[in-house]
């Protein structure tokens, strides 16, 4: 009974000054419609980043040549790695559901009066289901157009728009640095990651490109896909004694490749976009803490207003608890309300987001408690100390203050 | 009953020490009403406080209805407050933008007591503002204000209402009425003690208690027949 009397008392009181309460509780708003926002971008920001890097095959080892350390530097000069090794790999290792040697460069193709530049990648007749490409007409290359070095070609979603505005190419011929290619068959879109365009590329038999196009004899890359991904780790270690046998590494020394698991590689970029997330919510926090501090603000200022109302309730019987009590209601009640406006506000945030930006953002319940008990726990912490200064006044000076 | 042996009370101001009130004594029975004159300074308000438990003497014993107030914690202080005191104040002191019936209500509240509309109600009946229950203090009357001040002094039935110049800011005919209120209430057996330095107020009680540098000086009762006018 008494509780509800101060909480109909908090009200009035809040009501009382109605601007005041808004601009505090706006503050309060602000503050969790930008955590719950924040972390829902971050997640949702991962999420994509995951889902593009996943739709790259997650069971596929990646074996460049040169040593570890230069992980994210081009290795093309590097020329150890030969097309034997990959069928050495494809007929003696156990476990795996198929192998692509892969070289890739720039090229300028042409068809009729028209000239792009765009990637042009030799692979070998798996590479299409490896990376998870999917036919959109026609058909990849298959194992006798490699083993003849054939000039047949499949071009990526986005070369079919630059080259052909999205007429069926299938049966034409381009020209790729001025030699004729007959394209078999083109690839359904799979979406641009941020720093390049999986779309924007053609395929054709790895030995072709070797030979015909860039005149080498050595590969950048050899895609290896597991069977099942707990093998792994013994995929790995069986490829590195293999090639270690093959390119005559001897005891002691480095291996002269090395083998890399897009599975860590995707751990890595979902850890980076953690970090995001926790940048993000962590920069969000901080304006909720300064809608604390304005609870705080507002809260001090209220009880100095109301010294009198104070000495009253104190002269009537109010204990000192139930002074503080009062005061703590009604910056509970303003972060209360902050934390439940601020929430639909953070969830209407997002979903602009994700409309607008194409983003899909999910704002999950754990959110949504998160930024709502931290606003309740910002109301208690800095509604206490105005509260407790309140409860703390002697009550025949409170009576006196005008 | 009150009694107060040789309460007093002292201040810090700075080095010095500061005696508001020295060595007073007195009973005061139930039923009984008092006034308490004297200049300002004269530790008036000081005894006030202490009567009204809104302070702790220095030394001395003060007991009301046979609790020993001097040995009372705060909370326990706010609970006789609650429960044996009602106060009355110059300036009114009620809770702006809260209604009369709401603010004769409040200690009932704190005293956590069921049907506190019903009682709270009965007692602006009482002082005749029933019909003024819903009005907020600046829609009332000083006198009407008064008044609901008066009816949160007695709502929780206290064994002493404590008046502090209950008149001082209201017009001749304002200050009458609430004089005739307290007298009705004195007559139903409420005891009352008023501060006042205006004799003509003053006369109004049946015992004159007088003060003047933080002691009691004359203490003397009045003729029954005040009581007819």
């Amino acid at each position: 009974m008494l509780i509800l009397g101060l909480l109909k008392m908090a009200l009035r009181a809040l009501w009382a000054n109605k601007m005041r309460t808004f601009l505090t509780t706006l503050g309060m708003i602000i503050g969790v419609a930008s955590v719950i926002s924040m972390i829902s971008i971050g997640e949702a920001s991962k999420q994509k980043t995951l889902d593009t890097i996943s739709k790259f095959g997650t069971n596929i080892i990646t074996v460049r040549p040169g040593e570890k350390k230069t992980r994210h530097v081009a290795t093309d000069k590097v020329t150890t790695l030969v097309l034997e090794d990959a069928d050495a790999i494809e007929s003696q290792i156990a476990g795996i559901t198929g192998v692509a040697a892969q070289i890739q460069q720039g090229a300028q193709l042409k068809f009729r009066n028209k000239n792009v530049s765009s990637t042009v990648r030799g692979t070998g007749k798996d590479y299409a289901w490896l990376a998870n490409y999917q036919l959109n007409n026609g058909r990849f290359f298959g194992e006798s157009e490699v083993r003849t070095s054939r000039k047949v070609a499949v071009l990526g979603a986005t070369v079919v728009k630059n080259l052909f505005e999205d007429k069926n190419p299938v049966g034409e011929t381009i020209k790729i640095d001025g030699n004729n290619y007959l394209v078999l068959g083109t690839m359904v879109a799979k979406g641009s990651l941020r720093w390049f365009d999986p779309d924007d590329q053609i395929f054709i038999p790895v030995t072709t490109a070797q030979k015909r196009l860039f005149g080498i004899d050595y590969l950048q890359s050899i895609d290896v896909q597991v069977e099942k991904i707990e093998d792994i780790e013994r995929v790995i270690k069986d490829i590195e004694i293999l090639m270690r046998k093959r390119h005559r590494v001897s005891a002691g020394k480095e291996d002269d490749f090395y083998v890399q698991n897009s599975a860590e590689w995707l751990t890595g970029w979902g850890d980076a976009a953690q970090s995001f997330t926790y940048l993000l919510g962590g920069i969000s926090a901080i304006s909720l803490m300064v809608g604390g501090i304005g609870i705080m603000n507002i809260m001090l200022v209220s009880v100095t207003e109301r010294t009198r109302e104070i000495g009253i309730r104190m002269a009537v019987g109010a204990k000192r608890n139930e002074i503080r009590q009062q005061f703590l209601i009604e910056s509970i009640l303003i972060s209360f309300l902050g934390g439940a406006v601020g929430v639909l506000f953070g969830i209407a945030i997002s979903k602009m987001v994700s409309t607008m930006g194409g983003w899909d953002t999910a704002v999950s319940l754990n959110t949504i408690l998160l930024a709502f008990g931290f606003s309740v726990v910002i109301g208690i912490f800095f509604g206490f100390y105005p509260a407790n200064k309140a409860s703390k006044m002697n009550p025949i000076e409170a009576l006196r203050y005008e | 009953m009150i009694k107060i042996e040789n309460l007093s009370k002292s201040y810090r101001m700075g080095p010095s020490e500061v005696s508001a009130l020295r060595n007073a004594s007195f009973t005061i029975e139930n039923g009984e009403y008092v006034a308490i004159m004297g200049p300002s300074g004269s530790g008036k308000s000081t005894l006030m406080n202490l009567l009204g438990c809104l302070d702790l003497p220095t030394s001395g014993i003060y007991r009301l209805e046979n609790q020993e107030i001097q040995n009372l914690d705060l909370n326990e202080l706010a609970r006789v407050r609650n429960q044996y005191i009602g106060f009355v104040f110059q300036n009114f002191n009620l809770l702006p933008r809260t209604t009369a019936l709401e603010n004769t209500e409040l200690p009932l509240l704190y005293g956590r007591v069921p049907d506190s509309k019903k009682i709270a109600l009965s007692a602006l009946e009482k002082v005749g503002l029933a019909g003024r229950a819903g009005h907020k203090p600046n829609e009332l009357s000083g006198g009407e204000r008064q008044r609901v001040a008066i009816a949160r002094a007695i709502v929780n039935n206290p064994a002493l209402i404590l008046a502090d110049e209950p008149t001082g800011n209201l017009d001749t005919k304002s200050g009458t009425e609430i004089m005739t209120l307290f007298r009705n209430l004195n007559n139903e057996g409420v005891t009352i003690i008023l501060v006042t330095h205006e004799k003509e107020i003053a006369q109004e009680a049946r015992r004159i208690i007088r003060m003047r540098d933080g002691k009691i000086i004359s203490d003397e009762s009045l003729a029954k027949d005040n009581e007819s006018c």
